[in-house]
């Protein structure tokens, strides 16, 4: 059996000793069923151990690997080797300033992560001993789908906001804002729809739909993004009517 | 000069027993500062990867006792039944308090909370969120960690060693992996929640991150591990990756099925009896592994070894994708199979540490102000074999308490003599910039971590025997001797990958070494150490703890008493 053999095209970047980023080629034999990241893990072990990127899991939840491949962004413990041709360009991802290689600086997302208010806001928090919160399956599938996201930032490399304007909260952060927003436990919504409505917030998003297209745990960060948008809108309406009919306590 | 930062307590490790024990911290004592130390981002820890479920009784037909029971049999009476006691009384505590926090557990009609059947539990008391459950607890915590102001997290840095002061643990040396730069992490108090060391065995459903680290500093402080022989492999890991493929799937009424398609654990007696694929892990295991060694194995092409058959079809899609819907996912992508159609091929995976840092009841360890919780400790929650959905709840549990209790201890204690610590750093600056791009005779990292896999793989496997436990002690002394000539390549300071693998291979060979000791002193057959040449449980000789200290002559190994209490041993049968 002849093993197949790809050109791995890799972007490097050690600030240390580099003005600019450059490229550097590792041609490798590749097995059938590799994804992306095995092939970085096989140059990183066998060929070149200077090499840097992120990865842990390898079963695409912990959201480490994220990187461009051929110039879309990918979850590489994912994303299969056979996708590709002979030779495949592996980049950091876009929108991110880089730290070393593949690794890029997350530290901005942390920010706009916090930002969102990303846990329930309770007036009063509840005792343990009154037990567990009721809430019907219907209730969980409100937001369910948008508390799956791996912050694996795939989709700020993809969304053309974030690449134009910094300040984005960007669709990560804000799907987990709706996700709590829509979660009947949760009373946190005026506060978040206060900084939904800021500038970076979700008014800012051009409903490209790009996030969508590339989150690799199907979050619909776009979707929960339309929602929020909607939400504001009828909540600012409701506010401004009890503030106008006056006594409502 | 290091930079020093200055805290109350300082937690290593940002995975469920970490996070939990932050949260605690902060509403034991508002203000106190805390500082969470983590190699990665702390949603990238692996209790991610966790899949089906925590365990705590909610039901009307269930009860504590019952738990506590199920948990000291599938400890085959080697956990300290103080410390199972407690355990089940505060797990529905604390799984209700991540409800609060707005983990997404999967609903009954009613709005309650749903359970699941797991391996070794007598009713349904496995709390679930789809098959994401670590990953949702995680992020739960994560998220609600970031509530509270007094938590100051250090991302991405590697703790080198522990500063050790006149018996006293008061904070750690971390290298900030961004800038390669040494940092004094001080604190009167240290909690390591760094998980377990899952990386020193090839075949692992554990991440890249699972080295060990905090077993491994604190057995260089003198601080024992405990119970380091018992090592659990899940039954069902898929081929190649060794991908975990939760219980669950069997809670939710999947079979395993030999080469013939015959469900074996119905028609042989592998001890499971009626409870048959929900039979505890150390259990199905063996039965896995025997099945293949008497040519009833289902060959994968291109795959190495033999599997079972993992078969869901009867669960229907509607299930599967209700109930399993990241096990179809992992199936599809990573074994090019869906178990909607077809059975997964599985095999026994390293999976879990039932040992760690010997601990008490309250995370204590014999260091003053060092404490442990979660896989990386050893409560003796687990004895010899850990039963499923058990360990989610115990990063909880243990991780709160440690937390507690670190907060009663910093009340009475000094902060020591800051300049000692500062020197301890300093000195480890030196040590890691003199390893930093070492070249020398020897191989590659990567060479003698693999090495290292293959001596444990050879002996201490879902089966052992003295011949090959006596090597592993050998080989690993070999692997550690080749780690003194490894080689390095990489100069930069900025995130040195390989640097950090070079540390963490380390870390893996001192756990290794604890391991293989502990195993060759154990001359019985106890829930996951099932030794060939000494088949039955022997309670007269071995009804005790085992314990490895790091010695400059080598590993010194002890006993301790096992704490029993309502139970007394009787022969583990299902």
């Amino acid at each position: 059996m002849s093993q197949e053999t790809k050109t791995f095209v890799v972007t490097r970047f050690d600030p240390d000793k580099d003005e600019v980023p450059k490229t550097q080629s590792y041609e490798i034999p590749v097995e059938g069923d590799w994804k992306i990241l095995d092939a970085l893990n096989y140059i990183k072990d066998e060929v070149d151990p200077t090499l840097s990127h992120r990865w842990s899991c390898r079963m695409a939840v912990c959201g480490s690997c994220g990187m461009n491949v051929n110039g879309e962004p990918k979850l590489t413990c994912k994303d299969p080797v056979s996708n590709y041709g002979d030779t495949v360009e592996v980049a950091p991802l876009s929108n991110f300033p880089v730290v070393r290689d593949l690794v890029v600086e997350l530290e901005g997302f942390m920010e706009k992560f916090k930002a969102v208010k990303p846990w329930i806001v309770v007036a009063k928090e509840r005792a343990v001993e009154e037990g567990t919160t009721r809430q019907s399956p219907d209730e969980l599938a409100d937001f369910k789908q948008f508390s799956m996201c791996i912050n694996c930032m795939l989709c700020y490399a993809a969304c053309p906001v974030v690449s134009n304007e910094p300040d984005f909260i960007g669709p990560a952060a804000l799907a987990l804002g709706h996700r709590y927003n829509q979660d009947t436990r949760d009373e946190g919504a005026p506060e978040r729809n206060e900084i939904f409505r800021d500038e970076g917030g979700v008014f800012s998003c051009s409903f490209a739909n790009e996030c969508s297209e590339v989150c690799p745990k199907k979050v619909n960060p776009a979707g929960a993004i339309q929602q929020a948008k909607l939400r504001n809108v009828l909540d600012w309406a409701a506010s401004f009517v009890v503030k106008r009919g006056g006594k409502e306590s | 000069m290091v930079d020093v930062f200055r805290h109350d307590v300082v937690i290593v490790g940002g995975g469920g027993a970490g996070l939990r024990a932050a949260i605690a911290i902060s509403e034991a004592q508002p203000g106190l500062s805390i500082a969470l130390v983590s190699k990665v981002y702390p949603m990238r820890s692996h209790t991610v990867s966790a899949e089906g479920g925590a365990a705590a009784v909610a039901r009307e037909d269930d009860s504590l006792e019952m738990h506590a029971y199920d948990t000291v049999k599938g400890s085959d009476f080697l956990g300290d039944q103080d410390v199972i006691q407690y355990f089940v009384e505060q797990a529905p505590k604390e799984l209700t308090r991540l409800e609060h926090w707005g983990c997404p557990w999967s609903r009954n009609e009613d709005g309650t909370v749903s359970t699941r059947a797991f391996g070794g539990m007598t009713t349904k008391r496995t709390w679930f969120a789809t098959d994401k459950v670590g990953f949702h607890m995680l992020h739960t915590l994560f998220q609600t960690s970031m509530k509270f102001g007094d938590i100051d997290r250090y991302d991405e840095h590697f703790v080198t060693k522990l500063l050790v002061d006149d018996g006293d643990c008061r904070g750690v040396a971390a290298l900030d992996m961004r800038t390669g730069e040494m940092k004094a992490v001080l604190g009167r108090a240290v909690i390591l929640a760094t998980g377990g060391g899952g990386k020193v065995w090839p075949f692992t459903t554990n991440g890249n991150i699972k080295t060990g680290d905090g077993m491994a500093l604190a057995y260089r402080e003198g601080v024992a591990l405990k119970d380091m022989e018992f090592v659990q492999y899940h039954p069902t890991g898929l081929p190649g990756t060794g991908i975990l493929i939760t219980e669950a799937t069997r809670g939710e009424g999947g079979y395993l099925l030999n080469s013939e398609g015959e469900r074996f654990l119905t028609t042989r007696d592998y001890g499971v009896g009626t409870k048959a694929e929900l039979g505890p892990r150390d259990m199905i295991s063996r039965a896995i592994t025997q099945e293949i060694a008497a040519g009833r194995g289902v060959k994968v092409p291109g795959k190495i070894g033999q599997y079972s058959h993992l078969d869901l079809r009867h669960l229907g899609e509607e299930k599967i994708d209700s109930r399993l819907p990241f096990v179809r996912e992992l199936s599809r992508t990573y074994a090019n199979v869906d178990p909607v159609h077809e059975p997964i091929p599985i095999r026994p995976v390293l999976h879990y540490m039932m040992g760690g840092v010997d601990t008490d009841i309250d995370g204590a360890t014999e260091l003053g102000g060092l404490y442990a919780a979660g896989e990386t400790a050893c409560v003796s929650l687990n004895g010899a074999n850990r039963l499923g959905s058990n360990s989610l709840t115990e990063c909880l549990v243990f991780g709160a308490r440690a937390g507690e209790h670190a907060v009663q201890y910093i009340q009475g204690a000094a902060a020591g003599d800051e300049a000692r610590f500062v020197a301890q750093v300093e000195a480890e600056a030196s040590r890691v910039e003199e390893l930093r791009g070492r070249r020398r005779g020897g191989e590659k990292v990567s060479k003698v971590r693999e090495s290292l896999n293959d001596a444990m793989e050879a002996g201490t496997g879902v089966y052992r025997e003295q011949a090959s436990m006596a090597k592993a002690v050998a080989a690993v002394a070999a692997v550690k001797a080749s780690y003194e000539e490894v080689s390095l390549d990489d100069t930069s300071k900025v995130f040195n990958t390989e640097l950090i693998a070079v540390l963490e291979l380390a870390n893996m060979l001192d756990v290794a070494e604890t391991v293989a000791t502990a195993a060759v002193n154990r001359k019985e057959s106890r829930g996951a150490h099932a030794c060939s040449d000494f088949p039955t449980r022997n309670d007269s000789e071995y009804l005790h703890h085992s314990l490895v200290h790091h010695t400059p002559e080598g590993p010194r190994f002890d006993k301790k008493d096992v704490t029993l209490g309502v139970w007394e041993p009787e022969e583990r049968k299902y």
